[in-house]
């Protein structure tokens, strides 16, 4: 009782509030003089000293660090949606008139601000130099300009060029300006002239001509032409012109009989017409040149081998097998002969087929003309119709047939295999290896894993080793992905490939079967590295089953295994699956590892095809992020493959995204089986 | 559903009550005795004898690492008879229970000492197959624990672990345990369902039948109720009612009616010894021990 004022302010605890109403006349008096002052200072100092107790920055310093981490991801997810959707879409084709006179002709694939070097403005032609002063300093040294893709490799040597803005004279969009999109070379850029369908002749006398003209004539379509295509010298270049059948007689160099549809408008509608029906044979054509020849050479090949093999086998014969041994070389070498005499008259066979397609398909030809190169003169072209993937006179079209265009090259993006080096066509065989890949490598990565995980949880005691084992197995989880490359490389190829080879391949040696990088082999690869993941999300899932369950089985007669079988893994399964879908998304990602172990530019082939024994894990494959990296950064012509780099990385981040999606579908429709699951 | 009317074993009377071997007065410090580590000998009324044992406890002493927590323990369980275990907590009686069936064996830390006998064959015989053992009794744990399956798997899960796939035998199992039960009317049109759906009532049942399904020799029942509303303990206690004589029960319980109620004989437990067993009857109306008196009265636990 001799502190009253300390025992009331430091709180009102029942057993100190008997004391203190004992005190209430004297004490209670002098608390309430003296008090309040000291409290109430201390109150306020309480307040102002509390923010960060209160813990209000700390939830904008939380929220915050959330805030910037989405949007970075939003930023990063948008950039590529954006970038990566609007590729293929068909721009408008633009036309531009120097001060200077040159012509360029292409889309706009992007522009830039940039301040010009002095030495640039004396480089430029003394007709532009006035305008390009002028708008230097009107824009205080700043100038914008153009990326034209004028395409026309073939005549210009480039595919893109800049364009400053006081060059332009002036700035127009041809209505028929047409844009080709061609099996090689490139775009073509240019304006359609005629369709032509050619009538090649063996004799090119005039009265020859006259007569075939005539036949042409009489089973001519309607709106069509007949004309003489005559090969010229036109202003120093060799063109080819169209000619009337009557100037038959003074031509220069006779190239053909040609029906003509004159025109963009009318070229346009017979390209429209005849353009599919080309395409259908030429698809034809590389089936043949591929299915069937790649038949041939297989069974040529298979043929090889067993005569191969039937060699080994006689060198290791002893003395009395020996007889039986040679029996059988010849028997393999006869059927070796016999599969090649087959295969002669097979090639010859299809040759003859892939010409008559050729003949038929060369027939039919586009007529272009350009804007003109630069300084170059407008030039006229043919193209083959076979050799045109598309054709979009994208001036004229309104937004529906765009949408139409956009369509059909998304769905050649990914249906087609990848032409000119990549940088064009499609991707599918890298969807393909990719989600192979990523496949193979969860139905390796998840029993293996789990198996692991299962005896660390469940049947190992817990002590130092098992939690160096741990340690060990998480810290795997850091170990750069390279790494893991080269250890694929080492292990799975050099020495378990090889042996494989050793074995069960000897004939081909020294050609390597398994002894390379492969889709088994990267595929493994990638599963040694996302181990740790599953390991670590299945020890969690197993831990996170109840003992109780466990413990109920035990007392109804269990083993430990039927346990196990019986109630721990299916409880733990949905934490199993979650483990799953991180490694997919870690493995399906993965670029660096799969360069060293089987991941190439372009793969020919796919792991499955009509081949006997129709899987073939040991072949190289495409991968869609080592597609990403070369075309980005292997590819000649950067500049065109720089969209393809957004679009695939967009379709890859698709792909995982539905590998991922499919997960977790299937780890929900678990956890309502078996609810109650901890993940 | 009603509260069981016979609350006291009506087998009661056969016991022959008044042949103690000790006054009440020699044993008033038993407790004090107990807690100081003294040895001390469990009051086992005779009635006991004319009982034919299933499960015979005979010296059983056990160990986690350390720390002793059952000393010296010996009973004869009565075959066909509910058996009571009681205690206040921490005192060994789930223990005990869990070591009929082996289950402290998962602990690596256990050590055990003695033998308990299940009709004469040995429990903790070196040669003895714990798997086989454990089928040849059934367990209901404290908290309900149905198995992530259907509730038809649930009841058949002793027979599915050992081989059994015909679907007549497992349908007949499952509708005897389940009537056993006494779940039976309540979930046979959603046999398929997941069993983690039912009440805590039901899945205390159901883990009764999946307990009973494997007609076992001993039923070890440890705090079967405890996490139950009164409604769904009155429905767990008429089962075991209806158990009684079809199967031998130990039962390990906190509530004092509960053990009043259900069980033939009741054994009193304290810091790891037995204290007093016998008759359920003669336990509550009339113990040799003043200990057992109070902690039954309430004075102390």
């Amino acid at each position: 009782m001799s502190h009253p004022l300390t025992k009331s302010s430091s709180g009102s605890s029942s057993g100190a509030s008997a004391d203190g109403r004992a005190a209430a006349p004297g004490g209670g008096d002098t608390r309430s003089a003296s008090v309040p002052e000291g409290m109430g200072t201390r109150l306020r100092k309480r307040s102002k000293s509390s923010l960060f107790a209160t813990g209000e920055p700390m939830i904008w310093l939380t929220g915050g660090a959330l805030v910037i981490c989405t949007l970075m991801v939003a930023g990063l997810l948008l950039l590529v949606l954006m970038r990566g959707l609007g590729t293929f879409w068909p721009g408008e084709i633009v036309q531009v008139t120097t001060h200077d006179g040159r012509v360029y002709m292409g889309e706009v694939t992007r522009d830039e601000t940039y301040q010009p070097a002095e030495n640039v403005l004396t480089g430029l032609a003394a007709e532009v130099e006035p305008f390009a002063r002028q708008a230097i300093t009107e824009a205080d040294g700043w100038v914008h300009r153009r990326l034209f893709r004028t395409g026309n490799f073939r005549l210009t040597q480039v595919h893109f060029r800049w364009v400053s803005d006081y060059e332009v004279a002036s700035r127009e969009t041809p209505e028929w300006a047409m844009l080709l999109e061609r099996l090689e070379w490139g775009r073509f850029y240019g304006t359609p002239e005629a369709l032509v369908r050619l009538t090649f002749l063996n004799d090119s006398s005039p009265a020859a001509i006259r007569s075939a003209a005539a036949a042409l004539e009489s089973q001519k379509a309607d709106g069509f032409t007949v004309r003489i295509v005559d090969e010229r010298r036109v202003g120093g270049a060799t063109e080819r012109v169209l000619v009337p059948v009557a100037e038959a007689d003074s031509l220069s160099r006779f190239v053909a009989l040609a029906e003509v549809a004159e025109g963009p408008e009318a070229a346009w509608r017979a390209f429209r017409d005849a353009h599919g029906e080309v395409r259908e044979r030429w698809h034809e054509r590389r089936d043949l040149e591929k299915y069937d020849t790649g038949e041939v050479n297989h069974r040529q090949e298979q043929a090889r081998l067993a005569v191969r093999e039937a060699e080994i086998e006689l060198d290791r014969a002893t003395p009395d097998e020996r007889a039986a041994a040679e029996e059988r070389l010849a028997a393999a070498q006869q059927t070796f002969e016999d599969i090649r005499e087959w295969a002669d008259e097979e090639f010859l066979r299809i040759r003859a087929e892939i010409d008559a397609i050729n003949d038929q398909n060369q027939r039919y030809q586009l007529v272009l003309r350009t804007a003109g190169e630069g300084d170059r003169p407008p030039q006229v072209t043919y193209q083959r119709l076979d050799e045109i993937v598309r054709a979009v006179p994208a001036n004229r079209i309104g937004v529906g047939e765009k949408l139409g265009v956009y369509i059909s090259r998304w769905s050649e993006f990914l249906t087609d295999e990848p032409r000119e080096a990549n940088s064009e066509g499609g991707v599918y065989p890298a969807i393909f290896g990719t989600v192979a890949m990523t496949l193979i490598m969860s139905i390796a990565v998840v029993p293996f894993g789990v198996l692991a995980a299962l005896y660390l949880r469940e049947y190992a005691t817990a002590g130092p080793l098992v939690s160096a084992v741990r340690i060990a197995v998480n810290n795997l989880a850091g170990v750069p992905s390279i790494v893991f490359g080269v250890f694929g490389l080492g292990f799975f190829c050099y020495v378990v490939g090889a042996n494989i080879d050793q074995l069960l391949f000897e004939a081909t040696l020294p050609n390597p079967t398994y002894g390379k990088g492969g889709l088994l082999w990267a595929s493994l690869t990638l599963a040694l590295l996302t181990l740790p993941v599953v390991i670590v999300a299945t020890e969690e899932a197993v831990s996170a089953v109840p003992n109780s369950m466990r413990e109920g089985s035990y007392a109804c007669g269990a083993s430990k295994w039927q346990t196990i079988k019986r109630i721990v893994l299916p409880r733990a399964l949905p934490g199993i699956i979650t483990g799953m879908i991180l490694a997919i998304a870690r493995g399906a990602g993965e670029v660096a590892p799969l360069m060293l172990v089987g991941a190439v530019k372009l793969a020919p082939e796919l792991p499955v095809d009509s081949l006997f024994p129709y899987v073939h894990p040991e072949r190289s494959f495409m991968h869609l992020g080592f597609h990403i990296y070369d075309v980005g950064f292997q590819s000649q012509n950067s500049e065109a493959a720089k969209p393809m780099v957004f679009t695939t990385t967009l379709l890859l981040i698709a792909i995982v995204a539905v590998l991922n999606f499919t997960a977790i579908w299937l780890r929900n429709k678990l956890r309502k089986k078996f609810a109650g699951g901890q993940f | 559903m009603t509260e069981p009317a016979a609350a006291v074993d009506p087998q009661a009377s056969n016991a022959t009550a008044q042949d103690v071997g000790r006054t009440k007065g020699e044993t008033q410090d038993a407790l004090a005795a107990i807690a100081q580590g003294a040895s001390f000998e469990s009051e086992i009324h005779e009635s006991l004898q004319d009982e034919e044992a299933v499960l015979e406890v005979q010296g059983f002493e056990l160990w986690y690492g350390q720390a002793q927590a059952l000393y010296d323990i010996s009973m004869d369980v009565s075959g066909g008879k509910v058996t009571a275990l009681i205690g206040p907590s921490g005192c060994g009686k789930s223990t005990l229970l869990r070591s009929v069936n082996r289950l402290n064996d998962l602990l690596d830390i256990v050590r055990i000492e003695g033998d308990m006998r299940l009709r004469g064959d040995s429990i903790y015989d070196p040669s003895v197959d714990v798997i086989e053992l454990r089928k040849r009794m059934g367990m209901v744990f404290q908290k309900s624990n149905p198995f992530p399956m259907s509730i038809y798997e649930n009841v058949v899960y002793s027979l599915r672990i050992d081989g059994e796939n015909r679907k007549s035998v497992l349908d007949e199992v499952c509708e005897r345990s389940l009537r056993g039960a006494a779940l039976w009317d309540e979930v046979k049109d959603r046999l398929d369902e997941l069993a983690l759906g039912l009440s805590g009532g039901q899945q205390q049942r159901l883990c009764i039948a999946r307990a009973i399904a494997a007609e076992p020799e001993v039923l070890l029942m440890d705090e079967p109720c405890s996490a139950l509303d009164p409604i769904a303990t009155g429905k767990i206690e008429d089962l075991i009612e209806d158990l009684r004589g079809e199967y031998t029960i130990l039962i390990v319980t906190h509530n004092m009616q509960q053990a009043s109620r259900v069980s033939d004989y009741t054994a009193f437990m304290y810091l790891g010894r037995l204290v007093e067993y016998g008759a359920t009857g003669d336990l509550f109306t009339k113990p040799h021990l003043k200990a057992t008196e109070d902690y039954i009265t309430g004075r102390f636990g």
